[in-house]
């Protein structure tokens, strides 16, 4: 009888786990009309990216392109008394939290993908990145090529990269990390012998640690986009719209030139 | 969930073989180091006494994910190259046999003290007495808490996952990363490490009725 009981409570505790997969997702709700109703677009962001996103240790706060790009957006979409709350999202967490409903989108040095286009809507194309390698100073690595059999190249969970260097170096080993800080760690300790992402993520760490330099150019092309949840087409039109009006009157350039301007080997108009 | 499993399966089953071989290194070798902390602890010789207390006190109360970072970033810099899964194993090991200290100390210390004193009386030395008298009553003792502790470590093995160890939890990250179907994957994965606890759990508990304090 004792065992029956043990049979019966799993079995209980194994459908309450299926019944609750099968529910319907809270984040169905229109957002653009939310966020115009609370006056606040929460957005999902980086935090351990320079450049893009980066966590200002003194202030407190975030900083970066992506930032300056949801702040500008926020203000195009609701006015200037919009606000835009930050929250800290990394590679592997971001579609997770927008599927859930925890953040209305996704601005994360996200590369716009046919597959992740079957589960999310994308704006157009703010930013034009492609992925490069990173490697210590005087490293044999000039490129993507030189990576030989037994090489491990380290990258982040959830990116497209990881999928992009095993197609362009299926000899090579690649090594997963939950973030681009624990990624340069890892490169720093010898723990691989190149860490590979968007160039414009791999400028940021040269610029931190100038022992360690871009090498070989990008060999992909991963434009990135805002992201939402499938089915927004108010807010994916809402936010193609501010895009564009930030492009026209200068918003935009200006803050390309603000973080990427005096980054050396960095070519501005590749990526506009 | 089904589709995940039946889909990922290579990948799934190499996690768990890793997540398998992880524990079982973890778990012989922080038995050991464990014991032996142990009996420092409550060795009658101050200095080995302050050494196994320190010990164990530094080792129980930092997080297991500094000390296998710790490994990862700053062994590789100054003492030896080691990879993911060693610098997670070694983490886990050393984590693992502070918790097994304590209760192993606490074991030895629950049997009276007329068991020491009375094997010393009839002549037996101290490692003699530890051994035949105390050891086998300690053990019977410490046998449900020693295994909520390796239960304990084989979850705690997915701390691999955070230094590219290539367990079960880092092919779970990885497939719900490729397939967006973050709940089943996550759920698979839960499955799998039951069919690695459950069996040990109901081993602990069969050894535990075997040699039941009489």
């Amino acid at each position: 009888m004792k065992k029956l009981h043990h049979l019966i409570a799993l079995i209980g505790l194994l459908s309450v786990l299926l019944i609750a997969g099968c529910g319907k997702s809270i984040a169905s709700q229109d957002v653009l009309q939310h966020a115009k109703q609370t006056n606040t677009i929460v957005w999902g962001v980086k935090a351990d990216t320079r450049l893009f996103g980066l966590m200002n240790t003194k202030s407190g706060n975030i900083e970066g392109f992506d930032i300056d790009m949801a702040k500008a957006i926020t203000k195009q979409i609701l006015g200037p008394k919009g606000k835009a709350e930050l929250v800290q999202v990394t590679s592997d967490t971001r579609v997770p939290m927008i599927k859930g409903g925890n953040i209305d989108a996704i601005i994360a040095t996200m590369t716009i993908t046919p597959d992740r286009e079957k589960v999310l809507n994308f704006t157009q194309s703010y930013f034009a990145a492609g992925q490069s390698l990173l490697v210590k100073k005087g490293s044999p690595i000039h490129s993507v090529k030189d990576l030989k059999k037994g090489d491990k190249v380290i990258g982040v969970q959830g990116s497209t990269s990881v999928d992009n260097i095993q197609k362009a170096a299926p000899q090579a080993t690649v090594l997963q990390l939950s973030d681009y800080a624990q990624a340069f760690t890892a490169l720093k300790s010898g723990q691989g012998v190149a860490v590979t992402t968007d160039n414009g993520i791999l400028y940021g760490m040269s610029k931190q640690d100038p022992n360690y330099v871009v090498v070989g150019g990008a060999f992909t092309k991963e434009p990135y986009g805002i992201a939402l949840n499938k089915g927004q087409t108010n807010m994916t039109n809402a936010m193609n719209k501010a895009i564009n009006t930030l492009r026209k009157n200068g918003t935009y350039e200006k803050l390309i030139n603000k973080w990427f301007g005096d980054i050396p080997g960095f070519d501005i108009k590749e990526v506009e | 969930m089904l589709n995940i499993l039946v889909n990922n399966f290579p990948e799934l089953m190499s996690g768990l073989g890793y997540t398998l071989m992880s524990s079982l290194i973890a778990l012989v070798g922080s038995l050991i180091i464990g014991t032996a902390f142990a009996l420092m602890e409550i060795s009658t010789h101050r200095w080995l006494s302050v050494i196994g207390n320190v010990y164990v006190e530094v080792v129980r109360n930092i997080p297991l994910l500094v000390i296998t970072m710790a490994f990862y970033v700053i062994v590789p810099q100054y003492i030896a190259q080691i990879d993911g899964f060693t610098a997670g194993t070694i983490g886990l090991t050393i984590y693992t046999s502070a918790f097994i200290a304590e209760t192993v100390r606490a074991g030895i210390q629950s049997v009276a003290v007329g068991q020491m004193e009375g094997a010393r009386s009839v002549g037996m030395t101290y490692t003699q007495a530890m051994i035949q008298i105390i050891f086998p009553q300690a053990f019977k003792i410490v046998i449900p808490p020693l295994g909520n502790q390796f239960i304990n470590l084989v979850k705690n093995s997915s701390i691999l996952a955070f230094v590219a160890g290539f367990d079960l939890m880092y092919q779970g990250k990885i497939i719900a990363n490729a397939t967006f179907n973050t709940f089943d994957t996550y759920l698979a994965v839960g499955v799998l490490y039951l069919i690695l606890t459950m069996p040990l759990s109901y081993f602990m508990r069969y050894l535990e009725k075997k040699w039941a304090v009489a």
